[in-house]
């Protein structure tokens, strides 16, 4: 039994999924949605990132696939307050619906702050804004190239305060100051400057001034644009930033090598003031002149006072010349002086060189001589006497122990016939010739035949075998 | 001494710079005659250099004429409302 209430068609789940799908894409196929990003969950490793956009009262998945995520100029955080484009589809597979999301922008004056804060952060930490990386102003550029509208007033400005000051050439490199075009144009016209050749077609700025007037922060935030801020920093040429009123602050100021507090101050700081030039480099001739002249007026004052204080050439000859005369009128006299003292001192030794000196040495030695002779004589003659003294005591002593006194009293000496004396009677032998030796004289004599009969040899008194003679007691001396 | 750079090559800060350098240093008198001489005539050439670049300058004001590929193509004056 079928239910006659019930006549709808009936639908399958996958064909109302489906169709609820095409409604919602139909119908929300393009959506501006306005919500806080919740649970943001990075990049999925696929490249995609999901979170939540949520209000006081509702909450939407959305989802950023990856080829949009790299175009996004603001990069979806955490809590950002954000207006999302895209469009609403549905997940049939668990009853779901999701944004999927195209572009992406920060909501509000308190995100757009945010997100700059954050890229000052990041592009700082690669030091872009280091105080190392400004450059000088040149003193006086001849050619001034201006990044700013062609139109409006601050170009206006800018050529009034130059023209005021110093009239210099003037490029301006026509630009976009608002709007999505703003960043890369400013950033190109940054870049095409610093490309052109020095020497060239069209004259090389020395100086670049990139220049916008007042707004709101969006108006200002293609000069926060990272594209101008690199370019910024790259710049070989100088740059000066005048971007907004005194009290804006964008990105490219920090990159800048000077921020001018407006675009009229920007001129005033590339440019001096050409009259106050020309007054000093004046004032510098003058002085260059002055210095001069005086100089050699100087000069010629003292090559005046020197001179007279010079001596004339007669006055300084006049003291050598009397020195001179003084000293040839001396001269002879001198040479006669040398002279006569040489030959003084001559005679003075000649006087000593007398025979009378080698006389008197003469006497002198013959006097020594015969002292020394009488001396001599003294003591040869002392010599004598002593030894004279001595032969006599000798000669007494021996007188009294020679043979001869023996002899006197009555003894003979026998002797062999060689006139040796013989002490015994067996030294004999029978017949042999003797001499006997007596007191007043000697007398030949024989041994008888028989043979001499020796008495006791023990008895006889032991004698010297030889005696010295008188004769040998040796010379005196 | 830098009389070798040839005066027009110098910019005016630099020829500014030298001129005053010169102009103290006759002043203080102690430059040898001839010195002061050849620096004075250099110091004359540095005056004429500034006073030249001074009076050269000249209010030209251009725009650049941008190519398509976003070079500068050339200039044309500015149109100045």
């Amino acid at each position: 039994m079928t239910d006659p209430t019930s006549n709808a068609a009936e639908y399958t789940v996958s064909e109302i999924s489906f169709a609820l799908k095409r409604s919602i894409e139909d119908q929300f196929g393009f959506v501006r949605v306005r919500g806080e990003i919740s649970g943001y969950r990075g990049p999925h490793s696929s490249g995609h990132a999901y979170f939540a956009l949520k209000d006081e009262g509702a909450r939407m998945e959305a989802v950023v696939w990856r080829g949009v995520l790299g175009k996004l100029r603001f990069k979806p955080e955490e809590g950002m307050e954000v207006i999302a484009t895209g469009k609403l589809t549905t997940y049939p597979n668990s009853s779901k619906y999701q944004i999927v999301i195209d572009a992406l922008e920060p909501a509000g004056a308190g995100a757009l702050m945010a997100l700059l804060e954050e890229r000052k952060r990041k592009l700082g930490a690669e030091g872009l804004f280091d105080p190392g990386r400004k450059q000088l102003l040149p003193y006086l550029p001849r050619v001034v190239g201006v990044v700013t509208s062609p139109t409006g007033a601050v170009i206006r400005d800018i050529l009034h305060r130059l023209a005021d000051r110093f009239p210099v050439h003037v490029l301006v490199w026509p630009v976009k100051v608002q709007g999505e075009s703003c960043g890369s144009e400013v950033a190109a016209g940054i870049a095409g400057f610093n490309a052109l050749p020095e020497g060239g077609r069209i004259p090389r700025p020395d100086v670049i001034i990139v220049a916008r007037g007042g707004g709101s922060l969006e108006d200002l935030w293609g000069f926060n644009d990272e594209v101008v801020v690199r370019a910024a920093a790259a710049s070989d040429i100088p740059l000066v930033s005048a971007v907004g009123h005194e009290t804006d602050w964008t990105l490219i100021d920090l990159a800048a090598d000077v921020r001018a507090p407006t675009p009229t101050g920007a001129a005033e700081m590339v440019v001096p003031v050409r009259r106050e030039l020309m007054d000093r480099v004046d004032d510098l001739g003058r002085r260059l002149t002055g210095a001069s002249l005086r100089a050699v007026d100087l000069r010629r004052t003292r090559l005046i006072a020197a001179a007279r204080a010079l001596p004339r050439a007669s006055d300084i000859l006049a003291l050598p010349r009397q020195r001179f005369d003084a000293a040839a009128n001396a001269l002879p006299k001198a040479l006669t002086a040398n002279t006569t003292l040489h030959a003084r001192q001559f005679e003075r030794v000649t006087a000593r060189l007398t025979p009378a000196s080698l006389l008197r040495t003469q006497a002198q030695l013959a006097e020594r001589l015969s002292v020394l002779s009488a001396r001599g004589g003294r003591a040869v003659a002392e010599l004598i006497a002593r030894r004279r003294a001595r032969l006599d005591q000798v000669t007494s002593v021996f007188d009294a122990v020679n043979h001869m006194a023996t002899l006197r009293r009555g003894y003979a000496l026998v002797r062999d016939d060689e006139g040796k004396p013989v002490f015994r009677a067996g030294g004999l032998a029978a017949g042999a010739s003797i001499e006997i030796e007596f007191a007043d004289g000697r007398v030949r004599g024989r041994v008888g035949d028989e043979a001499p009969t020796a008495i006791e040899a023990k008895s006889l008194p032991r004698r010297p075998k030889t005696k010295p003679g008188p004769e040998d007691q040796g010379n005196l001396f | 001494m830098t009389t070798a750079t040839d005066v027009s090559a110098l910019s005016f800060e630099q020829a500014l710079k030298e001129l005053e350098g010169i102009v103290a240093r006759l002043e203080q008198g102690s430059v040898p005659l001839e010195e002061s001489i050849s620096i004075y005539e250099r110091g004359d050439a540095l005056r004429k250099h500034c006073d030249g670049l001074l009076k050269a300058a000249e209010a030209k004001v251009e725009k650049i004429r941008i190519a398509g590929d976003g070079s500068a193509a050339g200039v044309e004056p500015l149109d100045r409302e």
